[in-house]
C-alpha cells in the first residue's frame, strides 16, 4: 500500500508532530527564533498555546500538567534568554524525573557559533539537567527527532528532553514530504520493561522472613501509576508503609498501615520504624540524603530490597541486598503473584509485636500543635483546607516550611494530587505548576500552598491566571519570614536571622485585586475555616488568601545534619 | 582501582561532551580518554581510563550506560585484555647522548622516526606502565616534548564489544 505523503514546512511539521503525540497544551512565550512556529500555531486550533509571563513559568506549568496527568508536559520558548529562563524549570523536572519536552528556538544554522543575536549554547547549558537533548540541523530530521524526544522523555525513568530548533529549520518556504513515524526503536536506548523473576522470588523470600518489615516508597510508584499494586501489596502483608515527599499519595494516607512521611521532616513513627526495621522494601525511591539522614546510621539492622527502573539509583547511596531493576507496576504484579503462590505467610506473631511497637511511637502524636493559639497556626490552615476540600483537592506547593506542612497535614489518598518540587526545591514552582494542573482539570479544586517569599518568585503568573480564567485557590502562609531559612538560623546559628526577614511585603490583597482576582486577608484563627469555605465557593475565581500566621512556628519533627533517623528534634 | 572501560557511542556531535560532562559533574576522574570512529561510521569507540573503588566504578558504568548516546560498554578490567598506548617523544640528542638514547629506545622496542643534528623524535607503543618506564629511564634534561594517545584497549579471545 502506498502511503500518501503531504508536503509541509518545518513549522507545520512541528505543529503536526504535536498533534500526532496528542499534545493538547503548549506552554510558551514567543520571540524571534520561534516566530515561524508561532505563525503555524496561529493557523490551527487543536494544539492550544498558553501564554505565560515568564519562561520559567512555562516549564513549571508544563511540569504541573505532567505530574498531575502522567502525560508529558510541553513547552516552547525562544532562543537566548528564552532558553536560559527555562533552565530552572528544566532542572526542576530533571531532579524529580518528570517527563517534559521543551522546544527552544535557536539562531539559524549558518549563524551558530557566531555569537549571533540571542544565541546561547542551549544544548551545552542544558546538558547536565536533561535526560537527553537534540539539536535539529535539518528540517528532514525534525519529525523523527520530535518522535524520539517524546519517546525518551516518557519511557524508562522519565525526564525532560530539550529539542533545540534553529530558525531556518522552520522556514515556511522549505517544504518537504511529511510522515510521522508510528513507532521508534533506538539501539542506544532500551529501557527495562520487566523485572527479573528470580530476583523477585528472592525478594519475596526475604520479605516473608521479616520480623520488623518496613515498606518505603517514593516518586517511582506515582510516576509508574503503580499505586493500586502497592496498596494491594501493603494490605496483603499488613506491613507498615512510609512515603517520601515525592511518593505521597502512592499509598492512601488514611489507611492504617500508613505511618506518614519519612526523612528530615518525617513522622516519629516512620523514622523510628525505619531505624529499627530488619527488612526494608524500597520501591521507586532513591535514598535521598533528606531521607536517609546520616548514611552511617541508616537502617543499621536491615537487609534491603530495592525496586527501581534506573540501575544507577540502586546501591548508589546505600548498598542493597536484593536489587530488582524494572518498572514498579509490573514488578509488583509479579511480586503479588509470587506471594499468592507461596506457601509461606508473614510471621503473624512477629508482625503483631512490631505493630504494637509502632503504635507506641504513634502515641507520641508528633504532628500535634497548639490548637488554642491566638495566632493562626500554619498547620491548622492545612488541616482546615483538608477538611473543607474533603481531601479531594490537587495541592501544589512552593518550597519552604509551608511545603512541609502541606505534606504533613494534607493527607493524600490519591497519587498525582501532591505537586511539589522535591529534588531541586525550586521556590516559584507552586503557582505556575498549579496553573498546569488547572488546565488539565478545569473543574477540579486546585490549591497552591505557598509562602510570601516563594509566591513572589513567579507572582507575575497571576496575569496568566486572569487571561485564562484559572480559579486557583492560593493559600499564602504568610509568616513574614523566609521561614525555612529562619528555622535553620534559629537552630544552628544562635538566632542570627541573616536576610531571612521579608521586609517591604506588598499588600497581597490589593495585589491580587490589581490583577483582577479576589483577595482575602485572614489574621484570626477563628476565621480560617469560614474564609476557606467562602473561597472554595467562588468556583470560577482565583482567590488569593493571605493567612497571617505565627511567625515563630517551626517544622517538626526535624533531623539535624549528621543525625540518624532515630535522632529527631520533636516539638 | 584502575579501570579501563570501552564504550561504543553514537558518532554524533556532542556525544563526547556528554561523557566528559558526566565525569566532571559527578566528580569522577578521567586518567585518559581516547576516541575515534569505528568501521561503522555511525559509531565511535572510546577507551576511558579511570580510578575508583568498586562502588564508584559501579556508579560510573551505570551512569555511562544511562547516557542516551551510549550504545554499549565493557569494563575491560573485568577480564583478560590488551592495552596499548602510543607515545611520541622528542628529545635533545647530541654527542654521546645520541648513542645512549638509541640504545634505550631499542630496549623498549620503540623507533626513532625523525632525526636532526640535535634531536630525535621517537615512537613507542605499549601499555601505559611501559611508556611511563621509558620516560623514567630517559634523562629528564634531554626531554623536549611528550605526546601520548591515551590508552586503547580490547578484550582477549572471543569477548568483543559490538553494537
Ligand atoms: C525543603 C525540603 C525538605 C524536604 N524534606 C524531605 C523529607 O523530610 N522527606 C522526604 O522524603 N523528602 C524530603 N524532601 C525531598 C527530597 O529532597 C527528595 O526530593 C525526595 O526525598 C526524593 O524522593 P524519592 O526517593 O521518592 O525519589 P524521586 O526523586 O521521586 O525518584 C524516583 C525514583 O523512582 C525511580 N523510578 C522512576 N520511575 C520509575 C518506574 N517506572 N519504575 C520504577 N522506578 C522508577 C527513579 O529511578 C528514582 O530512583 C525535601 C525537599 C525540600 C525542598
Ligand atoms: C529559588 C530558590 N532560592 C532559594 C531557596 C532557599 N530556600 C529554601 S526555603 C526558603 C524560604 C522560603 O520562604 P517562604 O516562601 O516564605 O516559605 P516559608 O518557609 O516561610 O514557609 C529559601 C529561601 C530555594 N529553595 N529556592
Ligand atoms: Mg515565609
Amino acid at each position: 500500500m502506498e502511503i500518501r505523503e503531504v508536503e509541509l514546512n518545518g513549522s507545520q511539521i512541528f505543529v503536526q508532530c504535536l498533534k500526532e503525540e496528542g499534545v493538547d497544551f503548549v506552554f510558551g512565550y514567543p520571540g524571534g527564533a520561534v516566530l515561524h512556529i508561532y505563525d503555524a500555531i496561529f493557523q490551527q486550533e487543536e494544539v492550544k498555546h498558553i501564554l505565560v509571563r515568564h519562561e520559567q513559568a512555562a516549564t513549571h506549568a508544563a511540569d504541573g500538567y505532567a505530574r498531575s496527568t502522567g502525560k508529558p508536559g510541553v513547552c516552547l520558548v525562544t532562543s537566548g534568554p528564552g532558553a536560559t529562563n527555562a533552565v530552572t524549570g528544566i532542572a526542576t523536572a530533571y531532579m524529580d524525573s518528570i517527563p517534559l519536552v521543551v522546544f527552544t528556538g535557536q539562531v539559524p544554522t549558518h549563524l551558530i557559533g557566531n555569537d549571533a543575536f540571542q544565541e546561547v549554547d542551549t544544548i551545552g547549558i542544558t546538558r547536565p539537567c536533561v535526560k537527553h537533548n537534540f539539536l535539529v540541523k535539518d528540517v528532514r530530521d525534525l519529525a523523527l527527532t520530535i518522535k524520539k524526544a517524546f519517546y525518551v522523555a516518557t519511557t524508562g525513568r522519565p525526564g525532560p528532553v530539550v529539542v533545540d530548533i534553529p530558525k531556518d529549520v522552520t522556514d515556511p518556504n522549505v517544504r518537504i514530504p511529511f510522515v510521522y513515524p508510528k513507532s521508534i526503536s533506538m539501539r542506544s536506548y532500551n529501557p527495562t520493561v520487566k523485572g527479573n523473576l528470580r530476583q523477585v522470588k528472592k525478594a519475596v523470600d526475604l520479605m516473608l522472613d521479616a520480623r520488623r518489615p518496613m515498606i518505603y516508597t517514593g516518586g517511582g510508584v506515582v510516576l509508574n501509576n503503580a499505586a493500586p499494586q502497592l496498596t494491594k501489596l501493603v494490605e496483603k502483608l499488613n506491613y507498615p508503609c512510609t512515603n517520601t515527599l515525592m511518593g505521597l499519595g502512592g499509598f492512601p494516607a488514611s489507611r492504617r498501615q500508613f505511618v506518614g512521611m519519612l526523612g528530615m521532616h518525617g513522622t516519629y513513627e516512620a523514622n523510628m520504624a525505619m531505624h529499627d526495621c530488619d527488612v526494608l522494601i524500597a520501591i521507586g525511591a532513591r535514598f535521598d540524603d533528606r531521607v536517609t539522614g546520616n548514611i552511617e546510621k541508616f537502617c543499621p539492622t536491615a537487609r534491603i530490597v530495592h525496586i527501581d527502573i534506573d540501575p544507577a539509583s540502586i546501591s548508589k547511596n546505600v548498598k542493597v541486598d536484593v536489587p530488582i531493576v524494572g518498572p514498579v507496576g509490573p514488578v509488583l504484579d509479579d511480586m503479588l503473584k509470587v506471594l499468592d503462590e507461596s506457601k509461606r505467610e508473614p510471621d503473624a506473631e512477629a508482625i503483631t509485636a512490631w505493630w504494637e511497637k509502632i503504635d507506641g511511637w504513634r502515641e507520641k502524636d508528633c504532628l500535634s500543635y497548639d490548637t488554642q493559639s491566638k495566632l493562626i497556626k500554619p498547620q491548622m490552615v492545612v488541616d482546615k483546607l483538608y477538611e473543607v476540600t474533603h481531601g479531594d483537592a490537587f495541592v501544589a506547593s512552593d518550597v519552604g516550611q509551608h511545603q512541609m506542612w502541606a505534606a504533613q497535614y494534607y493527607r493524600f489518598d490519591l497519587p498525582r494530587r501532591w505537586i511539589n518540587s522535591g529534588g531541586l526545591g525550586t521556590m516559584g514552582f507552586g503557582l505556575p505548576a498549579a496553573m498546569g494542573v488547572q488546565f488539565a482539570y478545569p473543574d477540579a479544586t486546585v490549591a497552591c500552598v505557598t509562602g510570601e517569599g516563594s509566591i513572589q518568585m513567579c507572582i507575575q503568573e497571576l496575569s496568566t491566571c486572569k487571561q485564562y480564567g484559572l480559579p486557583i485557590k492560593i493559600i499564602n502562609l504568610n509568616n513574614r519570614y523566609l521561614g525555612m531559612v529562619r528555622q535553620w538560623q534559629e537552630f544552628f546559628y544562635q538566632g542570627r536571622y541573616s536576610m531571612s526577614y521579608m521586609d517591604a511585603l506588598p499588600d497581597f490583597v490589593k495585589l491580587a485585586e490589581a490583577y483582577g482576582h479576589v483577595g482575602m486577608l485572614i489574621d484570626k484563627p477563628g476565621d480560617v475555616e469560614a474564609a476557606l469555605k467562602e473561597a472554595m465557593a467562588l468556583k470560577d475565581r482565583l482567590v488569593f488568601m493571605d493567612f497571617i500566621t505565627d511567625q515563630t512556628e517551626n517544622v517538626y519533627p526535624m533531623i539535624p545534619a549528621g543525625g540518624g533517623l532515630n535522632e529527631m528534634i520533636l516539638v | 582501582m584502575r579501570h579501563i572501560i570501552s564504550i561504543l557511542l553514537e558518532n554524533e556531535a556532542g556525544a563526547l561532551s556528554r561523557v566528559s560532562g558526566l565525569f566532571s559533574a559527578r566528580g569522577y576522574n578521567i586518567e585518559s580518554l581516547a576516541v575515534a570512529p569505528t568501521e561503522d561510521p555511525s559509531l565511535s569507540r572510546m577507551t576511558l581510563v579511570t580510578r575508583g573503588d568498586d562502588a564508584i566504578i559501579e556508579q560510573i558504568t551505570k551512569q555511562l550506560n544511562k547516557l542516551v548516546d551510549v550504545v554499549k560498554l565493557q569494563d575491560l578490567t573485568e577480564g583478560a585484555h590488551i592495552e596499548r598506548e602510543m607515545m611520541l617523544v622528542k628529545s635533545r640528542a647530541v654527542a654521546g647522548d645520541r648513542e645512549e638514547i638509541k640504545r634505550l629506545i631499542d630496549i623498549f622496542r620503540g623507533r626513532v622516526i625523525d632525526v636532526t643534528d640535535t634531536t630525535y623524535t621517537m615512537e613507542l607503543t605499549g601499555d601505559s606502565d611501559k611508556l611511563d618506564a621509558f620516560l623514567r629511564a630517559l634523562d629528564p634534561k634531554l626531554l623536549l616534548e611528550v605526546v601520548r594517545s591515551g590508552s586503547n584497549g580490547i578484550a582477549r579471545g572471543e569477548r568483543s564489544l559490538r553494537a
